[in-house]
Parts: structure tokens; sequence; C-alpha cells
């Protein structure tokens, strides 16, 4: 879990209410259909390439058909999509506001992962929690077995084998092979 | 045994078992549940449609509103017709939609939303101008309205709900002819 | 006649497996042998029954019945013979028939095993199994029936029942007049045409079916509370077989999706490829941890929990797969087995739960833990990040039905969650690869592990700053390359060890030595070769993940897109129809340049099946051990061949993986290889007539 925060900064975080979602949507939408005209004459100057297309589509996940990405979806629906990411692309959006564009029509589950917001932050605890614990509950548990024993017997042999490491070796193997006769 | 290592060879503790089958029990509850929706995607014929918010597209709107909630509409028959700008299927009924539109709207009496599934913005408006579509049409935003109708959707679907916003038929795949919409209307009342 | 026949036997061994459960249970309560031979002869008899079941389902797919409707599903006239045989496992019903009849194959092999000194787990083991194969054969006879028939009545119109389907059933129904024979069945899903898709499905049901056994032994061992290791010494190789069918089940899923899903990579962390990841991850951490109770008789309890939560995740993966519960590519359509597997995973789980809390107490370690860095330590914390894995998995595939039903909203949880959460755990799994082999058991040191250690820990640190400087300057691949190179060298280094040590001591050369070595201990050393070989995937998922390069574009005849070191040149494009196949093939040729230098042709191409309405996207690809270059054909102009669109992507080191999996195999049943124990041998046949004695 080590890297979860320093790679957080990539991942989508829209994280809005479902007004402002509405809110945002009737904005994005406005704009579409106002500038469909105005834009598509320079669209056609720089129209973005097909890896910048698919660059945004990898992240995204197609509405309709489930756990594929829409960069490698086939069907003619996810064809209008990626249609739209290029519009939207020359159109100068960045791919945060693509992003939340498409949550905001789409739903959630058009993202990688669940938002990081509100009950979604239960998502992203638990799995790290119940590790945690876990580590904490083995360190208690080896902590309690050794308890009994450890001072004992242990120093002596541990010089022995500190001597010569590779005799402490072939003796253990020598060991493990006679046992097993 | 010392007295130490028989104190952890003893049974579970109680707190352990109860946190153990309350997880187990709340877990299986849990994909049961799922399991019934998963099996039941689709909501129940004669029982009340949970409201809904619906925000015309662009140039849309009903009684000169351009967004309202489905329970605004009590009193009213309506036909919920859901399509998308992909869907073949949805094209064939896409005219004789809109002809039965024409004979019900001045009557007031019966309404008509479309509603387009997980579309985009150009494909919806290009299709809506194609068929020349005058009844109120909304984009169903984050599949809201489908995933209260059909977990299941596949389009083209027609729900009809009565006046009390029962649902009382519901057609998958399109309408042949301007005849079996008005049948289909017909089994509201 | 024989869709009458396969029914009827199905139906008889439904009730024979019912009978040997029951029997062997009364058998055990009444002190009975007779009893218990009769139920050990009645499970025996599963396998023929099911067989002759089994080769009635084969006989109609041949010979294309389509009136039978898994015949029609399934199979159409211009599939090839090999490919309506393998049709069995590739649908519903007749995946849950292979099933139930690879679980009685595994379940008679067992009961006819000498049972000397373990008479008392034989009649339990027949109930466990019993139980599921009873299970099985239930969904099969009642629910998912592969003979169901299409009838016909007097004007030979299709049968249809009140709900509009055709209705089906296996004999006459009132009002028909004979079976309706559809002219043509409807053929596989085109996806599963492929040869990987042939072997793939089989061989996740054998490890799915061969962890049945374990498990069985270790309900046993609970019921009759023996709570010594005995129940795993005598699983170990099932436990190893199973866990290989499911690793190679895993692999050739994964060359399938690289070959036929053109999505250019082979694991999309999709649920059913995690619900068949699952039991991997638990049977893997068993596998380590047995050995910890076999040499120290410590963690009776965990082992117990990990067989149960193996076999669990075995019957909830197969559930989730095929209930439609959860959405996926790979998913069934949905069934009405459902709420039935629902029911039996929740009594099953339930039960053993309550038998392994009620015993226990009776499963005391013996031995006390002495250092944390001994082998029995490290074997622990290897169970922590195994178990550590499946709980991101596991809440991966749940949190989106937890979503749905508590918030309402529908989320996806995609790759970049499960490489980011399986990333570090992936790479601590690497660092005590590399270490856990060279600590002893019960007890070692910082000092001593250190001088096992420092040696190749410093040559890894090298070929790291090596790569450093003239390749990467990625941390993550770095740090992915050090614990490889890690690995790698201390395993090799403990196999040059062992063999000098013998070659000093027994005057061998190095070969006998090493050789002689590795047969002493299979489990070791066959342990350190998977070892090896996971650390080569390691190498190629590494690549593919880190440093994939893809681009997409159009481009006229003639004309080139470039990608790395490779220029991809389209040529030409060709599209005819098979008819005998009932295929369109679409195929371009395109050459492709490494730096300047013809390489080569290839012919990325798509497939269109007319019978079931799907595109199939074959890639073309140039392989080598630094990379592949692997271009999609992603769409063209009808009319002409001028333009064409392809997707290339370069996989750097992903034949590494292929190359690790082959080592894998190698590895794996150098282990679960019976070795010839000269001193058991002779016993062996006296044994067995006295079992027979003792059972008679």
């Amino acid at each position: 879990m080590k890297d979860r925060g320093r790679r957080t900064k990539k991942a989508p975080a829209s994280c809005r209410l479902p007004i402002a979602q509405y809110f945002a949507f009737a904005l994005v939408l406005a704009a579409l259909t106002g500038f469909f005209v105005a834009q598509s004459a320079r669209a056609q100057e720089t129209t973005p390439s097909d890896d910048e297309v698919n660059a945004i589509a990898k992240h995204l996940y197609c509405p309709v058909c489930e756990n594929t990405p829409l960069d490698v979806c086939p069907t003619e629906a996810c064809r209008q999509w990626r249609e739209l990411i290029r519009q939207m692309l020359a159109e100068g959006k960045s791919e945060q506001e693509i992003k939340d564009y498409f949550v905001a029509n789409y739903g959630a589950r058009v993202l990688a992962e669940p938002p990081r917001a509100g009950v979604n932050w239960l998502f992203y605890l638990v799995p790290p929690i119940l590790i945690l614990g876990g580590a904490f509950a083995l360190f208690s548990a080896f902590r309690a077995w050794m308890k009994p024993k450890v001072a004992e017997s242990d120093s002596g042999r541990e010089a022995a084998g500190a001597s010569s490491s590779d005799d402490e070796y072939v003796r253990r193997i020598e060991e493990e092979l006679k046992k097993r006769k | 045994m010392t007295e130490e290592t028989t104190l952890k060879k003893r049974g579970v503790p109680l707190w352990a078992q109860i946190i153990v089958w309350a997880l187990l029990v709340g877990f299986l509850i849990m994909v049961g549940i799922g399991l019934k929706r998963a099996s039941n995607p689709m909501a129940e014929i004669g029982g009340a449609v949970p409201d809904f918010r619906i925000v015309y597209y662009e140039g849309y709107e009903y009684n000169g509103k351009s967004e309202m909630k489905l329970s605004d509409l009590r009193g009213k028959v309506v036909l919920v017709n859901i399509w998308a700008s992909w869907c073949k299927p949805c094209e064939q009924e896409a005219p004789e939609l809109e002809e039965a539109w024409q004979l019900y709207k001045d009557a007031d009496d019966v309404v008509f939303i479309g509603v387009d599934y997980v579309d985009t913005p150009e494909g919806a408006f290009g299709y809506l101008k194609k068929f020349g579509i005058t009844f109120p049409n909304a984009p169903d935003l984050q599949s809201t309205i489908s995933s209260i109708l059909n977990r299941q959707m596949g389009v083209p679907e027609t729900y009809l709900i009565d006046r009390q916003g029962v649902l009382r038929q519901v057609k998958i795949g399109p309408f042949a002819s301007v005849a079996e919409l008005q049948a289909f209307i017909g089994l509201a009342d | 006649m024989v869709a009458e026949f396969g029914f009827s036997i199905l139906a008889v061994s439904f009730f024979v497996a019912i009978y040997s459960g029951i029997a062997a249970a009364f058998g055990v309560k009444k002190q009975s042998s007779a009893l218990i031979e009769s139920a050990r002869r009645a499970q025996l008899l599963t396998f023929p029954l099911i067989s002759l079941a089994a080769a009635s389902l084969i006989y109609l797919l041949v010979k294309n019945h389509f009136e039978v409707s898994f015949v029609y599903q399934v199979t159409s006239k211009s599939m090839p013979t090999y490919l309506k045989v393998t049709a069995w496992w590739g649908g519903q019903a007749g995946s849950l028939v292979f099933w139930s009849w690879l679980l009685a194959a595994f379940t008679s092999a067992v009961t006819l095993r000498k049972w000397n000194r373990d008479i008392e787990f034989l009649p339990w083991i027949i109930v466990i199994s019993a139980i599921t194969l009873t299970f099985f054969l239930g969904l099969v006879v009642f629910f998912e029936n592969p003979f169901t028939r299409f009838w016909q009545d007097a004007s030979g119109q299709i049968l249809m029942g009140m709900n509009g389907d055709p209705i089906k059933s296996v004999f006459m129904p009132s009002g028909a007049l004979a079976p309706f024979i559809p002219a043509d069945g409807r053929g596989l899903n085109p996806l599963l045409r492929h040869p990987g898709m042939v072997i793939h499905p089989p061989m996740l049901y054998l490890g799915f079916v061969s962890f049945v056994i374990p498990y069985a032994f270790a309900m046993a061992a609970l019921i009759t509370g023996r709570a010594d290791d005995r129940w795993i010494r005598l699983t170990r190789r099932w436990a190893l077989w199973a866990w290989l069918f499911l690793s190679l089940g895993l692999v050739f899923g994964g060359r399938w999706a690289y070959d036929v899903l053109g999505w250019g990579g082979y694991w999309g962390w999709d649920p059913v490829e995690i619900a068949a990841f699952m039991p991997w991850l638990t049977g893997t951490a068993f596998l380590h941890s047995v050995m910890i109770q076999e040499k120290r008789g410590l963690l009776k309890h965990w082992n117990m929990l990990l067989i149960i939560l193996t076999y669990e995740l075995v019957i909830f993966g197969t559930f989730l797969t095929r209930s439609g519960v959860l959405s996926s590519v790979h998913a069934f359509a949905n069934s009405p087995i459902g709420p039935m597997f629902m029911g039996f995973v929740s009594l099953s789980l339930i039960a053993s739960v309550a038998l392994l809390i009620k015993r226990w107490p009776e499963l005391k370690s013996e031995v006390e833990m002495k250092s944390m860095l001994s082998r029995e330590a490290l074997f622990l914390l290897n169970n922590l990040l195994f178990i550590g894995i499946l709980v991101v998995c596991f809440w991966g595939v749940i949190s989106p039905l937890a979503s749905e039903l508590f918030t309402g909203t529908k989320i996806t949880v995609g790759p970049p969650y499960y490489e980011r959460a399986t990333g570090p755990l992936f790479a601590g799994l690497l660092f005590l690869m590399a270490v856990a082999p060279l600590s002893a058991w019960g007890h070692s040191t910082v000092q001593t592990l250190g001088r096992a250690l420092w040696k190749t820990f410093a040559a890894a640190a090298v070929i790291t700053l090596i790569l450093f400087f003239a390749y990467t300057h990625n941390g993550y691949a770095l740090l992915g390359f050090f614990l490889v190179a890690f690995v790698l060298l201390t395993t090799l280094q403990e196999f040059w060890r062992g063999a000098s040590a013998r070659m000093s001591a027994q005057k061998e050369n190095f070969f006998v030595a090493l050789s002689r070595l590795a047969k002493r201990n299979r489990r070791r050393y066959g342990g350190y070769i998977v070892h090896i070989s996971m650390a080569l995937m390691a190498i190629g998922i590494l690549g593919i993940e880190i440093f994939q390069m893809e681009t997409q574009g159009t481009v006229a005849a003639g004309q080139s897109l470039e990608l790395g070191e490779y220029r991809v040149e389209y040529r030409e494009l060709a599209s005819w129809d098979d008819i005998g196949a009932g295929v369109n093939y679409t195929r371009s040729v395109v050459d492709i340049y490494e730096n300047g230098i013809y390489l080569g042709k290839l012919y990325p191409r798509i497939d269109y099946y007319y019978d079931s309405q799907q595109n199939m996207t074959i890639p073309g690809q140039h392989a080598t051990l630094r990379d592949d270059l692997y271009i999609l054909l992603v769409d063209w102009q009808p009319v002409s061949a001028q333009g064409a669109t392809f997707k290339i992507y370069v996989n750097p080191l992903v034949n590494w993986l292929w190359i690790g999996s082959l080592l894998f195999i190698f590895g794996l049943v150098f282990a679960a290889w019976p070795d010839r124990d000269p001193a058991e041998a002779p016993v062996r046949r006296k044994v067995r007539a006295e079992n027979k004695q003792a059972i008679g």
C-alpha cells in the first residue's frame, strides 16, 4: 500500500454532488450544442490523432458493455464515444474535463475506479485496514509464540553456526535427507 | 501444558465467534440480495414507479417546463420510450412513435417522453432531427431512469405508466405499427 | 433414444451419489463396515455412470442432433469434430456434467487408495464428495439439463410453451408428435473456438475439482477429530496437482486472451478472471503453510481455514461466473441455478466454519515459534501477503455489488485499483521468495541470513544500477527488476551450493550431483524451479505493464506507421467468405521493419462468424525475447483497399511470461512427481492386501 499516496494525483478526482453534476452537464451540453457549428470548422484543422483519443479512452469504460475500456471496445456505441472524445479534445477540453463530462452523463461507472468522495472512501480504506490489521495480528501472534523459549538454548547454537555457515548448511541438507529416508 | 500455553488453546472466544458469524451472514445476505436483483432486474408491473427527474434536451420541453419529476405528471398516462442513437432497432419505431404522438398531443392526456440511454449529444441530436421527433426528449443522465426501470436495459424499451404512477405495461423491442402503439397505450385504462 | 438414455443415466447417478453419502454417514453411526463398503462401491459406480452420460452427450454433439437444445446452442454443422467434442464444456449444462464427471473420477481415485491406518477418514470423504457431487448432478438433472429436446406438433410446427419460448423436455410432452430438428445449430461462440479456449476451461475445472479432495480430507479430519497432520500428508500431492491445473488454467486463459481478444493484453482484472484467481491465491498460501505444519506442527487452524477458503472460493467463483450476479464479459447467461449455488455456498460455508470452531481447541500447536526470521515466520509472512492480495481481489469484486445495493450507483473497479493495491504485495512476495529459502526452520538470525544473502543482494544491486544507467529510470521497474534478479540469483545459488556440497561429499560431478540433489527432495527443488519461473514471469509482467507502447492510425496502401524501433507498412487487404466454415475473413498484409531492416510479413485479420454474428480480431504477432510487435486490424474501407486502420502495440519482454509458464509447468510436475521411495515400495502391496481384509 506504500505507493497509494504517491499515485493519488493521477487518479480521477471528480467528486461532486448530483445537483452540481446536472449543472455541469447542462453547461457542457449548452457549450457543445452551441459551439458545434462554430467549432467544426476549426476542429478540422487540428483533428486530434487516434493516439491522443486512445490515451483518454483507455481510462474510461464503456457505459453499456461491462468492464471494457473504451479504447478497445469494438461496438458502434463505443466508436461514437471515441469520436466524442476527439471532438472535445479538438475543442481544447482537458482530460479531466472530458472525464467529468462522461461521469455527469453516464455515471461513475465509466471511471476505472469509483470517485474518491463520500462513502467511496470506504472502498479505498477497507483493504489497507484489513491488511494492516492482519499484519498486526500476525506480529502479536509471533510475540506470543516466541515468549516461552527465546532466552534459552539459542545463543550457543548460533555461535557454532557462525564459525562455518557452509558446514552448517551441508549438515542441514544431510539431516533433512536422512529424515526423508 | 503450562498455564500460559493452555490460555491460547482454549476455544474461539465468544466475541470472535459473533464477529465471524455476523460477517459471514451479512456477506451472504448481501450476495443473496444482489442475486435476487440480478434475476429480477425490471421494475414490477403493477407496482408504483419510483420517482425520477427528467431534464429535457435543449429545444424540448413539456408544458413550458424544461425539467420536471415523473410525479409532476400524475393524472396523465406516461409513455416512457428508451432509445439510443447507436441502436438500429430504435430507428424502426421512431417514425411510428412520432406519428402516434401527433394523435395524442392535443388531448394532453397521454405524455410521450423519449429517454436517451447512454448516448453522445451529437448522435442524439442527429437522430432527433433525422426522424423529426417533437415529443419531449431527455437524456438518461447517469443512467438513473433506466436503472429504476430496468437494471439490464436494452434498447428500445417502452414503459407505460398509468395516471396513478403505476407501471402497467412494458414492451421490449420496437413497435411495428402505430396501431400496436395505440393498443399498448390503451392498456393503461 | 440417446438423449433419454443419457438423461436416465444422469438421474440414476444422482440417486447413487445420494445413496453413497447417506450409506457412508449411517455406516459410521452404526459402526457397520459393510455399509461403508457399500457406500464406497456406490461411489465407485458414479464414475462409469457419469462417463456413460457424458459419452451420450458427446455422441449427440458429434452427430449434429440439433433437436437437443444444448447441441443446438453450442454446435453447428460447419464446426470441426474436435470442436464439437470440446463444445461439451462450452455451455452451462455441459460444463456442469464435465464438473461432475471429474469429481466422480477424482473421488474414485481416492477411494481406491490404500486405507490401512486412515480408514476412519474414508466414510467422511465419501460423504463430503457425495454431497458436492449430488449438488452438481442435481443442478444438471433438475435445472440445466443438457438432454432436453425441442418438439413439434402434428403440423410440423415447433411446440411453444406458455411463455413464448419453445418447450424443451427430455421425454415427449403431450401434444407433441416427434422431436423438432432445427436445420443447423447456432454454433459455439467464436471466441471459444481457439485451441487455448479448448484447454483453458478443462484445466480450470481440473484445478477446481481437485481442490475438493484436500477439502474433503480436511473435513474428515475435523469430523473425526484427528488433529494430526495426516490429512495434509495424504493430500499433499492432490493439492500440488490441483494447483498445477489451476495455474495452467490461468496461464492458458491469459495466452488465449492475448491471442484472441485483441486488446494487447493477457489479463484485464475482470471479475471472472479474479474469481478463478482467488482460489489460486489461497491454494498457493496453503501449499506453503502446510509445510510449516509438517515440519513444525504449527498453524493447524490456519491450514484448515485455508483449505476451507479455497474450496468455498472454488464454489463461489463458479457461482459468480454462472449466476449473472456479476456482469462480466466472461459470464454465462443468466440462469436459474444462481439461487441453488447461493444455497450451497451458504450451507457449506456455515457448516465448515461451525465445524472448525467446534474443533478449534483440539488443533493445538505442538511446537513453539522461536524466531521472527525463521522459515516458518517468513512463510507466515508469505501467507499474509497472499491473503492480502486475496482481500484486495475479493473487495474489488464485491464492492460494485455492495455499491449498487447501498448507494444505488454502479461503479467499475478496474485495473488501476488492482495494480496499485496488489503491486506492493507482489513485490513483498518476490522479496520473500529470495529470502525465505535461505532461512532455517526454527531459528534464524539477522547475522546468519545476512551472511547467506549479502552476495546475491549486492549482485542484484549491481544489475539494477546497470539497468538504471543503460535502460530505464522508472523507479517501479528498477525495484521490480532488482527483486527479480535477487530471487533468480539467490535461488540459483541454492542449487549451486547444494550441488557443490554433494560434489565434495559424494565425489560426484556437478550435473549428477545436481540431479540427485533435486530428486532427493523433489518438493524443495521443484519449488525452487517454480520460484525461478515466477521471477521470469515477473520480468514479462513488468515489461508489458510498465513499458508497453501503442499507436493507432489509418494508412493507405504503401504508407506506414511507426512505433519505437518498428515500422509497419500496409501492403494490401483481402476479404473473402469461407462458406463451409461460415466465416468471412478480412486479412491485411503488412511488412514490418526494425530500424529499417525488413523482418517479414504479418497478417492481422478480422474473422466474422455468420452464425453468431460476431467479430474476432486476430493480431499479427512478431515475437522475440526482447519484445512482441502486436498488430491489430481495427477498421478498413470496405469498397477498396485504400485505407485501413491499425492499432500497434510493442509489448516489451512479454515472452518471458510464457517462457516462465513453461518452466513453471516443469517445476511443478517435478515437485509433484511421485518419488520411488525405496523404503516404502515393498510394503505397499502387503498393506493393500491387509487393507482389503480390513474392509471386506
